[in-house]
């Protein structure tokens, strides 16, 4: 670095060491994961919501669509990734309060990498999702549903439910960055949360008309839905594995790189 | 004397309004510059050139002889910036905004903490350190601010109006702590629209003008453009009514007298010119003077 000649050649004091990347990285994973606890509203939507939801259509609606009572094996896939949904929302609102408010001015001027702001709040919005989902399971088993899986299938499903995650989080980052406020992100954001109700998630596609079953075999959320249930539930996984690694793949290609674009365009230089 | 900033020729237009028109400046190592000017005379758009937030439209901008647009990231490893909107976490404490702004400068975990306990002090924030920065006042927070700016040791320290919305206590800390950074060789370039601030820190003021240097010298050289005293008239209740520049000598006295008219009523006071006077002077728009007045 010719930085610290050039300083000293000007007989100004020495720079401080640059942080590394891992240690910006670091330090800005810290800061998400304090906001989540210090604001709970997100963990207590990203866990309540959907618990209410798998208990709504378990005793509600469940006995209507499967009268044997078993319907919160089938219901329990889709209400994860609900859970997944939900939670992984707020990080477009967080990701638009940085984005309005003076402090990413301070982030911009510092000697680093700035869009690790955004690495942040995917990761505090990974490890959250992932504590919502344990405990939403947990309260699954609680009210009778019977996994049947491996410890090496709950490992995948893990794994898949973090690549999915991962992906979805990204896809709410950039809509944070796109957005003009903190409501509009919010706002942007709810379309995203109808994707389960149009997939295998609640009732089997071939219960839908013709053209719904069309679109719901052709979204994402279904093979990633009936790839965890047979993982959990030993179910046909079939052709569905490889579906719901491509998504998760292709949607976290398209998000982290939607979001380089939009973090260049709001951040850069005006 | 090395140059740490130097700014040839640069230009700004925003939309179809011109910002910064062919500006020139250099900074000294070591030295304190105020940048004085009314607002949208272009002193938050220089910064934001310094601070490598905004590209001109045309011209050069340089620290430490590093180009702001090519060696960005170098310039960014010499610079810390407050600016005049608030960057500091809410959801954090003061402390813990502290400490995360030392690590990611650069600081070790330990350097950082001590470096907070120390600037908290100094700000007199100590004792709301560990409350979330969303319950402070204006004024507590812009001092956290500058304590931010200040937590590495950076060779140069751009500050927009750093002392608006502050108590003395604070102001005084404040240039205190600019003191202490311009003792250790820092540079650093103030906007202000407090003509005392600039006459107590500054070693050079440029006054700004239409996104260009009117002026620029020593405070006590801006003062002699002025003239060495100002006659000052007042009214009965004690508002100004003229004022009057003189030489000091008795003769220009006699003609600053006759320059008042015959039938005016009121006090006289000969006194020193302050900034105020020299600002008007340069500048030569009165609008300054009441958009200084209203800030204040």
């Amino acid at each position: 670095m010719t930085t610290l000649t050039a300083s000293a050649s000007a007989g100004a004091i020495a720079p401080a060491r640059r942080a590394s990347r891992a240690s910006v990285a670091g330090t800005f994973i810290s800061r998400s994961l304090l906001h989540t606890l210090r604001t709970p509203d997100a963990l207590i939507m990203a866990i309540a919501l959907p618990t209410m939801l798998m208990l709504l259509f378990t005793f509600v609606f469940g006995g209507a669509i499967e009268p044997g009572g078993s319907y919160v094996n089938y219901v329990v896939p889709g209400i994860i990734l609900l859970c997944a949904g939900f939670g992984a929302a707020s990080t477009a609102v967080d990701v638009a309060n940085d984005m309005t408010e003076g402090i990413i001015d301070r982030f911009r001027t510092m000697p680093i990498h700035a869009a690790s702001v955004i690495t942040g709040h995917v990761v505090a919005s990974l490890v959250r999702n992932l504590v919502a989902t344990a405990i939403v399971i947990a309260v699954a088993v609680l009210v009778g549903f019977r996994p049947t899986g491996s410890p090496l299938d709950w490992v995948a499903m893990f794994a898949l439910v973090a690549a999915y995650i991962l992906a979805i989080t990204y896809l709410f980052a950039a809509i944070g960055l796109a957005a003009s406020s903190p409501e509009a992100a919010s706002g942007y954001g709810f379309f995203l949360m109808f994707l389960p109700y149009l997939s295998s998630a609640f009732v089997p596609v071939d219960t839908m008309p013709e053209w719904l079953q069309w679109v719901a075999d052709n979204q994402p959320l279904t093979p990633i839905i009936e790839t965890i249930r047979g993982l959990l539930l030993g179910t046909e996984i079939g052709s569905s594995g490889w579906l719901a690694i491509g998504w998760c793949g292709f949607i976290l290609v398209v998000a982290v790189t939607l979001t380089r674009i939009l973090f260049r365009a709001k951040a850069g230089r005006r | 004397m090395s140059t740490a900033i130097a700014l040839a020729g640069l230009t700004k237009t925003f939309g179809d309004q011109p910002v910064l028109d062919r500006l020139d400046l250099d900074v000294a190592t070591g030295s304190v510059l105020a940048l004085l000017g009314p607002n949208g005379a272009g002193k938050t758009t220089t910064i934001g050139i310094l601070s490598t937030l905004i590209a001109p439209d045309a011209g050069t901008a340089t620290v430490c002889g590093f180009d702001v647009i090519r060696d960005a990231d170098a310039v960014r490893g010499l610079i810390s910036v407050t600016g005049q909107s608030s960057a500091v976490d809410g959801v954090l404490t003061g402390r813990e905004n502290l400490r995360m702004m030392g690590r990611l400068g650069g600081l070790p975990r330990r350097v950082a903490r001590a470096r907070a306990d120390e600037l908290l002090e100094r700000f007199s924030l100590d004792a709301a350190a560990d409350k979330r920065v969303s319950t402070y006042s204006g004024g507590m927070r812009r001092k956290l601010d500058l304590a931010i700016s200040l937590i590495g040791t950076p060779p140069v320290v751009f500050l927009d109006e750093p002392t608006t919305g502050l108590d003395t206590r604070s102001r005084q800390s404040l240039w205190d702590e600019i003191r202490t950074l311009t003792g250790a060789g820092t540079t650093v370039l103030l906007t202000t629209q407090y003509l005392e601030e600039a006459d107590r820190l500054a070693d050079r003021i440029a006054v700004l003008e239409h996104g260009a240097i009117a002026a620029e010298g020593t405070p006590a050289e801006l003062k002699a453009r002025v003239g060495s005293e100002v006659l000052a008239l007042r009214g009965a209740d004690d508002e100004p009514l003229l004022e009057v520049p003189t030489d000091g000598t008795l003769e220009g006295l006699r003609a600053a007298l006759r320059a008042i008219p015959e039938d005016a009523v009121g006090t006289v006071a000969l006194r020193s010119p302050s900034l105020d006077d020299v600002f008007l002077a340069v500048t030569g728009s009165p609008v300054t003077r009441e958009l200084v007045d209203q800030k204040g």
